[in-house]
């Protein structure tokens, strides 16, 4: 019974298709906030829908020149990282399935949807998915340094605990050193999203989408699933890291609903308050300005630890 | 290093036509550009000729959409100097203010599109929203949101009602605000400086050597403006600056342009303020033979249209130079050195606009070019001596202007 309960929760609730169909709702959010943001009217509430149904029906069309098998595997290998991830973090409250070290599992699986679009942009073989595939690496080695700090920074502030269940326990956001490392991971998740201003990779005007460009028919929709999954899975990452994790039960819902809400909106205020930057600026900005401050904030939590002060 | 090809177009979301730039890069950096057009002919010139002098400038008209008076206003100015007439105050006030109109759309238009280039969709939207108000004015005016059909040979065709004027002047105090509020947006953003400034620099001496016009010269601190160099319309009667920079990067050309459109507002509402009683069209009834230029500032830069008539009713010669055909070889300056993410911006900086620019290319049946631009220019000269020679010619009038004699 306990197997076949799991089983549900992992499959329908709150497991895959339940996150599958938040997702596509956020990113409708997404869309009606920035057309609102815009002056334009924006999509119906099951347009990111109707858009994978349409997708799904389309044909596929496979490049000549490139690698056919891992353009196909390569937008699979984001989808299914991705909805491991989704999956730990949504049934970590009902079931016990956080394990030692689970973190690290799901900081590892958080990059391979950005590896995956390596991947498909490097087997295609088209020049323009080469120039993307090639920012995207740089992108993934700029916003990983800080990303990982960060992370590290709560791990350290738990005492080295690195099960989710120990780290979702406490919210970070009481102290300086929390409340930095979780606007450094909000750029990050930025950047892990490819929004404005780090959309470097896809860039429309520039590469045409970058490694995109070859995709099309159901491959291209699962990119636009697992697109819209890490819209859902990277907020709920931030909230069960930095501030006090999820639970299902109550008025504790709900109060998971507006912290969700909130990094939602913040996350589409910043792509729709910034023109794009050039990847070596967002080299720059990751490396410098928020490494030092990830630093600085580590600093800040010794010094706190070592003397006491709560608020640092 | 290996040099691999980016080609941008012929068909690319970043243009709106058919145009192909050939960029070889290094990596990121791009080492050279090759610009290719001629995807876009529809033989406007030679249509012109068919036509009555009238309905010539309805043709005209649709050469581009943006600049739709522009090319209107240099012909009829053409027209005008076979003739050698002066079209009466009121028509010049009327095309003074429909001219600086279309300016501001057009201007407004760029900014939006160079906000979308870099990724900036909401400046993009707000600004085209923005545009809606000029577009309102000019619907006031002449009915049309674009070709606004208000100019002939002699002056124009439509009176502004005195009934208008108190709309369009709160229309157009509508508009400052915020484009005073979008110059601070952009004078201040720090990403957006990171993105244009030190961008494509054109230099005064290349763009002088490269003859670019308009704000692209402008912005090099190049000061040449029609509108103060020669005399015509109504721009000599009142006070207004020439905004003029001397960086030439992209930031500069979006700063000249932005200024530009607040000189415009100004004139306009001069314009209407001052407007002078009187007719407004001089009912030309013929068109004596003989050739005329017509330059007019357009948005984009000098545009420039000689014709020449045979005594008939319609021109026997068209030719019309639009402000891009100068601009665009500036490329060639701007561009090498710079990374690909900057390319779109260096791009569309200039303004460009092909429909207005677009001459014919020969190819073969796989695409290949068949005669470049040296081979052209050799052919062309070819055809004026042997036409000189079957008219019996021995020296034009515009070769003794090139050459400096009297």
């Amino acid at each position: 019974m306990d197997i076949l309960l799991t089983g549900v929760y992992v499959v329908f609730f709150p497991g895959f298709f339940t996150v599958v169909i938040i997702g596509l709702l956020s990113s409708w959010v997404d869309r009606k906030v920035t057309a609102r943001v815009q002056y334009r009217k924006g999509p119906p509430l099951l347009q990111p829908f109707y858009d994978v149904v349409k997708l799904l029906g389309k044909e596929t069309i496979l490049p000549k020149q490139g690698s056919r098998f891992m353009f196909i595997l390569a937008p699979l290998i984001g989808f299914v990282s991705i909805s491991i991830v989704a999956v730990i973090l949504m049934l970590r409250p009902l079931v016990a399935t956080s394990f030692v070290g689970d973190l690290i599992v799901v900081v590892y699986l958080l990059t391979l949807p950005s590896l995956a679009l390596i991947i498909g942009g490097a087997a295609s073989g088209n020049p323009l998915a080469a120039q993307g595939a090639s920012r995207e690496i740089k992108l993934i080695l700029a916003y990983e340094l800080p990303f990982l700090i960060a992370i590290a920074l709560i791990v350290y502030k738990a005492g080295f605990k690195i099960d989710l269940q120990t780290l979702s326990a406490t919210s970070e956001l009481g102290t300086v050193s929390g409340i930095i490392s979780f606007i450094i991971v909000l750029l990050c998740v930025q950047a892990k999203l490819g929004f404005v201003p780090f959309d470097i990779a896809e860039a429309e005007t520039e590469i045409m989408s970058g490694p995109y460009i070859e995709y099309s028919g159901p491959l291209l929709s699962v990119f636009k699933i697992t697109q819209s999954l890490m819209l859902f899975t990277l907020p709920v990452f931030m909230i069960t890291v930095f501030w006090g994790g999820i639970q299902f039960h109550g008025w504790e819902l709900l109060w998971f609903v507006i912290k969700y809400v909130v990094i939602l909106v913040l996350i589409i205020v910043i792509k729709n308050t910034n023109p794009r930057v050039r990847i070596d600026q967002a080299l720059k900005f990751f490396w410098g300005f928020c490494t030092v401050l990830a630093i600085i904030a580590f600093v800040l939590a010794v010094i706190g630890n070592t003397y006491g002060i709560a608020w640092l | 290093m290996k040099k691999t090809i980016i080609p941008i177009g012929p068909y690319h979301p970043l243009q709106e036509e058919p145009e192909f730039f050939m960029l070889t890069v290094e990596g990121e950096t791009v080492v050279d550009v090759d610009v290719q057009i001629g995807y876009n002919h529809r033989g406007i010139e030679k249509l012109s000729e068919l036509k009555s002098f009238d309905q010539s400038t309805f043709v005209i008209e649709r050469i581009c959409g943006i600049c739709s008076t522009s090319h209107p206003f240099a012909y009829t100015r053409a027209v005008e100097d076979i003739e050698g007439v002066e079209v009466p105050m009121r028509a010049k006030y009327i095309r003074t203010i429909i001219a600086e109109g279309e300016r501001i759309h057009s201007h407004l238009l760029w900014l939006g599109l160079a906000g979308h280039f870099l990724g900036y969709n909401t400046v993009y939207m707000w600004v085209w929203k923005l545009r809606e108000e000029i577009l309102d004015v000019m619907e006031i005016i002449s009915g049309n949101r674009n070709n606004y059909a208000m100019f002939k040979p002699g002056g124009v065709r439509r009176d502004i009602n005195p009934e208008d004027i108190p709309l369009i002047m709160k229309k157009l105090d509508k508009i400052v605000p915020t484009l005073k509020m979008l110059f601070k947006a952009v004078r201040d953003d720090p990403v957006i400086h990171a993105r244009t400034k030190g961008i494509g620099v054109l230099t005064k001496e290349a763009s002088i050597n490269f003859g670019a016009l308009g704000p692209t010269s402008r912005a090099s601190g190049v000061a040449r403006d029609v509108r103060k160099d020669t005399v015509y319309g109504a721009y000599h009667e009142m006070d207004w600056d020439m905004i003029v920079t001397n960086n030439g990067d992209v930031f500069d050309k979006v700063v000249v342009r932005i200024l530009e459109m607040f000189e415009s507002v100004k004139i306009i509402k001069y314009c209407l303020l001052h407007l002078p009683d009187g007719e407004i069209d001089l009912k030309i009834k013929n068109i004596p033979p003989g050739e005329g230029i017509g330059t007019h500032e357009a948005p984009r830069g000098e545009t420039f249209h000689y014709v020449r008539s045979d005594g008939s009713n319609s021109p026997v010669r068209h030719k019309v130079r639009a402000p891009t055909f100068m601009n665009l070889p500036t490329y060639k300056a701007t561009i090498k050195g710079e990374k690909i993410a900057d390319a779109s911006i260096i791009l569309a900086a200039i303004d460009p606009c092909y429909c207005c620019t677009e001459r014919m290319s020969i190819r073969d049946t796989k695409g290949e070019r068949l005669f470049n631009g040296k081979e052209l220019i050799r052919l062309s000269q070819i055809k004026t001596q042997t036409l000189k020679q079957k008219l019996g010619v021995k020296e034009t009038s515009l070769e003794k202007l090139v050459q400096g004699k009297p």
